[in-house]
């Protein structure tokens, strides 16, 4: 595949937290980790998925002002970021699995639908579905 | 004026929690600990943060629940109303009423009335896709009458109109 999105950013409040998160603790690998001076472009992987990039990034000057980044922080924290998905083949392994690694989750696995779904929220407040991929 | 974001990302665990369990009572000191904070500040900030007190989310998050079941499931609406947090069915139909401005049970035959409203919608569709074709009919007929009363001025107008239109275009 040559075209499509490679690369969809989250804000989070601390770059170095949420790289700890979602590589130790949701099992996603570092795909890119850059600096320039204060900024730094770092981008984390899931796996099984090498054609697409999340995006870890902090609201800061000079890519917003500081009044916008201290709005999107507030934002981010209140949970009231676009919802995020992320499917798995079993959603009741992967909670326990996430869950003894020290996720805090929003909501335990529910059969509905014909899967099963949980939530779960990163350190800085996005909120994401884990839910079973339907066989 | 704004907050702080530690202190917001606090705030929203305390509603996570809320909506994780709406039917279990969550009194302010319940939640200011899911929060770290003190009762006093945890009330205040909340309402700052959310937009509604504490409790008054609560309740509506216990109706909103409460009017999925009415719309979803065949339980009665006095399981609902326990089944959602409430002790009383008085209490429900009240609070219920204060949110919605109906009764459950005039709720529960609107939602189900209004699900037979999207079944039509695909109908809907169908129609507003077929309007284009009607349109062109209106207007040939409108030609075809036009060309009936032997080419007079009101016959050109629509012509004209339509020129424009396209050089609009």
């Amino acid at each position: 595949m040559s075209q499509g999105v490679e690369v969809v950013g989250l804000y989070v409040r601390d770059q170095e937290e949420a790289l700890k998160f979602y590589v130790d603790q949701v099992g996603f690998k570092v795909h890119t980790d850059v600096r320039n001076g204060d900024y730094r472009w770092l981008t984390v992987q899931h796996p099984e998925q090498p054609s697409f990039q999340l995006g870890l990034f902090t609201p800061q000057a000079p890519m917003v002002d500081s009044t916008t980044a201290q709005a999107l922080k507030e934002l981010v924290a209140k949970g009231a970021m676009p919802p995020l998905v992320l499917v798995v083949d079993d959603c009741r392994a992967s909670y326990d699995r996430m869950r003894a690694s020290g996720v805090e989750f929003t909501q335990e696995p529910v059969a509905r639908f014909g899967s099963v779904d949980a939530g779960f929220r990163d350190p800085s407040g996005n909120g994401w579905k884990l839910i079973e991929a339907r066989r | 004026m704004g907050q702080d974001p530690e202190l917001l990302r606090r705030l929203l665990r305390a509603k996570d929690r809320m909506d994780a369990a709406s039917d279990e009572d969550w009194p302010v000191p319940r939640l200011a600990r899911e929060s770290g904070v003190s009762a006093a500040h945890f009330a205040r900030s909340f309402k700052e943060a959310f937009g509604v007190p504490p409790h008054r989310y609560l309740l509506t998050r216990r109706i909103e629940r409460a009017k999925a079941m009415l719309r979803e499931t065949e339980l009665s609406v006095t399981e609902i109303a326990f089944e959602t947090g409430w002790q009383s069915l008085g209490t429900f139909g009240r609070i219920f009423r204060d949110i919605t401005g109906d009764s459950p049970g005039a709720i529960r035959e609107r939602e189900r009335a209004g699900g037979g409203e999207m079944e039509r919608i695909p109908a809907c569709f169908l129609r507003a896709a077929h309007r284009p074709d009607l349109k062109i009919a209106v207007s040939e007929k409108r030609r075809q009458e036009a060309d009936g009363q032997d080419g007079s001025i009101e016959g050109g107008a629509p012509d004209g109109a339509a020129a424009s239109q396209q050089e609009d275009l």
